[in-house]
């Protein structure tokens, strides 16, 4: 097959996969007030998406925050302008890595969950089973474990984003020897209510992506051992590189 | 079965809950089913037999709507199926009950809770009325003390039969068995047999079982149909299917290897293989 035929096949599939997500996507919003209605239901997937992602999210919001003072501080000395350790590690948390590496983790612990979960759920006719039983798997399976990724999401982004601030203190203030008033003064200063309301913004679209990809890919995982695999593993690369991608435009579009 | 009666039933079977007339089915260029027609008669246990790959499960799948016929009318208790949207779908599936060869329970639910599932999704029943439904479904199946084991907990026999359980815990008319005897060993398969004919004479409902152990069903089906080659080879009641002289159906009937069921699947020549020593493609 030639190089251009292969790009075109490629694109092709490419862009069938994108409408058969968006097409997924919308048959799942339509049913999502229904599910809601089953809070039940969503306040268990929470738990499984959030809860359960807290101990990951907060470990690395804490070394994240402390590497980048570490890093801050070194670069900022060359300039002699510790003082502004505040504010370069406030926005760069709240603005750019707390959304972002949280959406990374998110896909890496609850997203593959989801995926293995509804993949293993069709491989053992459980989906079948509740077709039969004139019940829907989306609203009854899928809806719930997207609207309580959804909702973790940014709730785990902004965990992130305090435990980081308080990691770049911790290096910044207390080892690093950066005056604290300086420190919270002027990020307090600097941060203005804008860069925080970017990164819920950027966290609320990463849930919704990320959460999305999770539940479409277990759903179409084909009903094998390998199967359900690979779309564990797509769930993964996918969301990573669609976090990645949508976090250009939206810093491109916000600043 | 709650939907609505569209169209009368088909000629010759006055008294079909299901019929299929003229159906063709076809994957991928392969024909499954070539103009089946097969009729279900009320209240009675009809098997469907037929040798591994004929199609018994897509025939089950076509019936409840999971896929769709290529050609032909599917009528389940007089509404055709290939024109239900999902919602429609839907109705008419909530007179139905399937069990699936597995079991298909939720494995993140009790048994208790699996059978309860159907009741807690299309009825607002109150918790005590539901805990007596169910404790009567799982006491019709044996399994009333196993009320608050998982599914990963069961053995094949049991699980089955707490789906069956789930099956009839919303009064189906129509009660669908892909392959329940699969893997069981005797006594469980003895059990499940007397649960079927006992669930259907009990409750006065139809009965599809889709199997290809001959033993059991001839000692529990009213009626029969052989599948082979997307078509019905033979019908009528297990003993006439016993007498039946054709030889396809006595191959089957009999278990012989070989027959008009070819013991090799189609293949180049053996010998030119052999000696080219060809690695097959």
């Amino acid at each position: 097959m030639s190089l251009a035929a292969e790009v075109l096949g490629n694109g092709r599939a490419l862009l069938g996969k994108a409408g058969s997500f968006t097409l997924f996507t919308l048959r799942m919003l339509r049913v999502t007030p229904r599910a809601l209605l089953r809070p039940s239901l969503v306040i268990a997937q929470v738990f499984n998406t959030g809860a359960l992602s807290l101990v990951i999210i907060m470990l690395s919001g804490l070394f994240v925050g402390m590497v980048l003072a570490l890093q801050g501080y070194d670069l900022l000395q060359r300039f002699g302008s510790t003082e502004s350790l505040g504010t370069a590690t406030g926005l760069a948390i709240l603005k750019e890595l707390g959304p972002v590496v949280t959406a990374l983790l998110f896909a890496g612990r609850a997203g593959t969950s989801l995926t293995s979960e509804i993949g293993l759920m069709a491989a053992t006719d459980q989906l079948a089973a509740m077709e039969m039983m004139a019940v829907d798997p989306i609203r009854r399976v899928c809806a719930p474990r997207f609207i309580g990724g959804f909702i973790s999401m940014p709730l785990l982004a902004a965990i992130f984003g305090m435990i980081g601030i308080f990691g770049a203190q911790l290096v910044g203030v207390t080892l690093m020897g950066v005056d604290s008033g300086q420190f919270w003064s002027q990020m307090r200063g600097a941060v203005a209510l804008k860069d925080v309301t970017e990164g819920i913004l950027k966290s609320i679209v990463f849930g919704f992506a990320c959460s999305a990809i999770a539940v479409y890919e277990g759903y179409h995982a084909v009903p094998t051992a390998e199967g359900v695999g690979r779309a564990t593993t797509r769930t993964v690369v996918t969301s990573s590189v669609a976090v990645l991608v949508i976090d250009y435009m939206l810093t491109a579009v916000l600043l | 079965m709650t939907g609505p009666a569209t169209a009368a039933p088909s000629p010759g079977a006055a008294d079909a809950v299901v019929s299929l007339e003229g159906v063709s089915y076809a994957v991928g260029g392969r024909s499954i089913f070539d103009r089946l027609d097969i009729g279900i008669e009320r209240g009675k246990v009809t098997a469907i037999m037929g040798p591994s790959g004929t199609g018994k499960t897509t025939l089950l799948r076509l019936i409840t709507g999971q896929i769709r016929a290529d050609a032909g009318r599917i009528q389940v208790d007089g509404t055709d199926v290939g024109t239900l949207d999902n919602d429609g779908l839907y109705r008419l599936r909530r007179g139905m009950g399937m069990l699936f060869q597995n079991g298909a329970l939720l494995t993140d639910l009790d048994v208790y809770e699996n059978v309860a599932f159907p009741l807690r999704e299309h009825t607002n029943l109150p918790e005590s009325l539901v805990a007596r439904i169910v404790l009567m479904k799982l006491h019709a199946v044996g399994l009333r003390g196993a009320a608050r084991l998982l599914p990963g907990e069961l053995s094949g026999g049991m699980a089955r039969r707490v789906a069956l359980a789930r099956a009839i815990v919303m009064d189906p008319k129509l009660l669908i068995y892909d392959e329940p005897f699969a893997g069981l060993d005797p006594i469980a398969l003895g059990v499940v047999l007397r649960l079927i004919r006992d669930t259907n004479d009990a409750l006065g409902i139809t009965s599809i079982v889709v199997s290809h152990d001959v033993h059991e069903i001839s000692a529990l089906a009213d009626r029969a149909y052989l599948l082979s080659g997307g078509r019905v080879v033979a019908a009528g009641t297990p003993a006439q299917l016993n007498a039946d002289a054709s030889p396809i159906v006595r191959q089957f009937m009999g278990g012989l290897p070989d027959g008009p069921v070819a013991f090799q699947y189609p293949a180049p020549d053996y010998a030119a293989q052999l000696l080219g020593a060809e690695v097959p493609r």
